[in-house]
């Protein structure tokens, strides 16, 4: 009875102690959340270096674009313990920093002599910053992102097409550096015979439901002198959002959306727009650089086929492109800060970020960036450095959403749905954005 | 067997137990009954909804859960019921529930009177009609997205080698014109063969001896249909419009993925308006007391029409 009882409780205690070890081990674990991407994946195998280093083990949690926002603002405004680690999108970080989601990270940053002036000054400012362009930092910008385009170097390279567009349009068919000169490319391959195939001019963005509509209009509307508020009286917004140069970049974009785009493109953002160019239906497309890995790599329209080309100049010469891209943050109700600042640290690392930029991620540090060899690394390595070089955000506000919401709605009631004119939805959008500010009590 | 099992449990019980049990009257014990369910049900349902009033006469943020909530008393009501957008999304839903009720009950009745011929085959032709009504609405969202796709969906051929225009011309889900319809043939194939259960049930309880006495007074087949089918089935097909009417004022699934509510606001019903500003805009106040006045006006409308149901099935 004895030996038996004796039996029992080692068996007991080695179950338990084994538990104890594995759950020990699991304690460490730490989860990451992010968008479900290319990107994403690179970011899966780079951390295989940070578990193989620390002993730490990374799960990840990633979620589809679509509902990216909804699934993880709920988490975080619920203080849910799910994500230890957030790269969140960066107009959050104005709310996240405010209801104190993310851990801030200055002291961090003193201690383990992180210097935000190691990255690039754009991304900085988009992704670590709250209030903008203080030294209050929330996030170590981790993943560059910006709109550009690609075109088919392919097609614009068949010489009886280039006869033809510049006995029409009197200049070289090439990539368009002014907004005119992209819609008259646009214009000469819709609905154009290619390969025995129709194809169409461009697929830009026009997602209703999200920030799609959103993000491709502020790309153009940039170029063309819009500006969110009065420079010398912020939230100022009468006259800037709604300025004269701003309707006509509105009306620039409905009429790129009416003459130019592939039947049906009237819910297009980045899946739809990689299905449109991947499928041979459009000569060129608007998106966000993190694409280009993949469009590079693809067997159909990649490699030689595939060009790409800086966000286009509006008609005074002003050229801006739409920021994306995001930081990495420190969760506040994460029960392992300290590990997950461990991640941050090792994620700054030089090495970890050149390794990050030749596995698909963007890094936005300067000694990767700038290094002579980067320019040469990847055939939309320019395009990326130029681009980052004229970026420029929408609100990154507390209230970012309602804000988002307004011009989803303003934007395509005018340019899907042709209702009303590009004025009346900038003026209904002044209106809009000053209730919300005026809810906020900044107004 | 029971009575030796129930005696075998009573001598087990422990007598101060036993005491107590007896001691309970039956309406004791039926409280005792349902009361896991009223309070499941006061937990999930009533709660929520007084939790709901309270929120709507405030600035609560969902988001922001550190800030003050203040009290704005009727303010949140006044801005709705003053929000043209709000009445635009209002008669959208309106346009949609009418169209898809009407379509769903022609067809719907149609169908049941053909089923209820009993010809040969009918049980196989049922079976089939009702197989759209079995579907996940969100499968059902995504393939009509596919038909309706102008380069490569079925329906643009298929109404183009009827019409002869470019199947490319026809944008279901982009046109503004079009884009409402779209959804509402999907509602409509997808709901028709409930209505047509309901009615084919209506149409099953007429007594056959009422026809024959029709035939003796030798009514016409159109007498018959004016005078018994229809006046007898009509509590059925009031009930069936009932059953589709509130569940089409809440309509946000199929619309959802057919057109997210665009293109612009042109298919933006209700639900729609009232996700977009508790989950995206984190108007939680302003959304609550929203939620407030379409349960408020489903409520009333459905009140007055289950009064008049009544008088129906009273003549």
């Amino acid at each position: 009875m004895k030996s038996s009882l004796k039996l029992a409780l080692g068996l007991t205690s080695a179950i338990t102690a084994s538990t104890a070890v594995a759950n020990a081990a699991h304690a460490e674990d730490l989860t990451l959340c992010w968008a479900a991407w290319d990107p994403a994946n690179a970011l899966v195998e780079l951390s295989k270096d940070f578990t193989k280093e620390t002993g730490i083990g990374m799960k990840f949690e990633f979620v589809p674009w679509t509902n990216y926002a909804d699934r993880f603002l709920n988490e975080l405004n619920s203080h849910g313990k799910l994500c230890d680690l957030i790269i969140g999108d960066s107009q959050w970080i104005g709310g996240a920093a405010e209801n104190g989601h993310y851990v801030k990270l200055n002291d961090f940053f003193d201690k383990e002599k992180i210097s935000m002036d190691d990255f690039v000054p754009a991304t900085v400012v988009g992704y670590s910053e709250w209030p903008k362009n203080t030294p209050n930092y929330w996030a170590l910008p981790a993943m560059g992102d910006v709109v550009g385009w690609t075109y088919r170097k392919d097609w614009f390279s068949k010489p009886e097409l280039q006869k033809e567009f510049k006995e029409k349009y009197g200049w070289d068919l090439g990539p368009p550096t002014t907004f005119d000169q992209l819609k008259q490319v646009a214009e000469f391959f819709q609905k154009r015979e290619i390969d025995g195939k129709t194809v169409y001019g461009a697929s830009i963005y026009t997602e209703r439901g999200s920030e799609g509509i959103t993000m491709g209009a502020m790309d153009v509307l940039y170029s063309y002198g819009f500006q969110y508020e009065n420079p010398k009286k912020p939230y100022e917004m009468e006259g800037f959002v709604n300025s004269d140069k701003s309707v006509k970049g509105l009306e620039f974009y409905k009429a790129l959306y009416d003459c130019c785009t592939p039947p049906g493109a009237s819910n297009s953002y980045m899946g739809e727009g990689v299905d449109a160019f991947k499928s041979g239906q459009v000569a060129m497309h608007m998106n966000f650089a993190f694409t280009w890995p993949g469009l590079q790599k693809d067997e159909n329209v990649g490699g030689d086929k595939i060009g790409y080309f800086v966000n286009p100049k509006g008609p005074d010469g002003e050229q801006f492109a739409q920021l994306g891209g995001q930081g990495i943050s420190v969760v506040s109700y994460s029960d392992k800060q300290e590990a997950a600042l461990k991640y941050i640290k090792w994620f700054a690392n030089k090495d970890v970020q050149a390794k990050w930029w030749s596995l698909g991620g963007y890094s936005c540090l300067n000694a990767v960036v700038k290094d002579p060899k980067f320019p040469a690394s990847q055939p939309y390595a320019q395009t990326f450095l130029d681009s980052m070089a004229i970026v420029k955000d929408f609100w990154a506000e507390p209230s970012y959403a309602p804000l988002l919401q307004a011009s989803q709605k303003r934007f395509h009631d005018y340019v899907v749905a042709g209702q009303g004119s590009a004025k009346d939805a900038l003026d209904g959008l002044v209106k809009d954005w000053t209730q919300v500010f005026q809810d906020d009590g900044k107004m | 067997m029971l009575n030796r099992t129930a005696e075998n449990v009573a001598r087990a019980t422990p007598e101060p137990l036993a005491r107590k049990v007896r001691g309970i009257s039956d309406k004791g014990l039926a409280w005792l009954f349902i009361s896991p369910t009223i309070l499941l049900l006061l937990a999930i349902n009533i709660f929520p909804l007084f939790w709901a009033i309270y929120l709507s006469f405030t600035n609560y943020r969902a988001n922001r859960p550190n800030e003050v909530v203040k009290n704005l008393g009727l303010a949140n009501y006044q801005r709705i019921l003053g929000d043209k957008d709000i009445w635009i999304a209002m008669q959208t839903t309106a346009h949609f529930v009418f169209w898809t009720i009407l379509l769903q009950t022609l067809i719907g009745f149609t169908l049941a009177w053909l089923i209820d011929r009993k010809f040969r085959g009918h049980a196989f032709w049922t079976t089939l009609i009702l197989v759209p009504m079995m579907l996940s609405p969100a499968v059902v969202g995504n393939f009509w997205r596919f038909l309706y796709e102008p380069q490569i969906g079925l329906f643009a051929y298929a109404i183009s080698f009827v019409t002869r225009i470019p199947p490319t011309d026809i944008q279901m889900l982009s046109n503004v014109s079009l884009a409402p319809w779209s959804i509402i043939i999907v509602d409509t194939w997808m709901w028709t063969p409930y209505v047509m259960l309901i009615c084919l049930a209506g149409l099953r309880s007429i007594p056959e001896y009422i026809y024959e006495a029709a035939e003796v007074d030798r009514a016409s087949n159109w007498r018959q249909f004016w005078s018994i089918t229809l006046p007898m089935a009509l509590p059925f097909i009031m009930l069936a419009v009932l059953f589709r009417g509130i569940e089409n004022f809440k309509m946000f699934d199929m619309v959802n993925l057919l057109t997210g509510g665009g293109p612009g606001s042109t298919t933006e019903v209700a639900s729609i308006t009232l996700k977009r500003q508790a989950f995206e805009s984190w108007r939680t106040g302003y959304s609550s007391a929203f939620a407030i006045i379409l349960f408020v006006a489903v409520f009333g409308l459905a009140n007055i029409y289950v009064k008049a149901l009544n008088k129906v099935k009273q003549r």
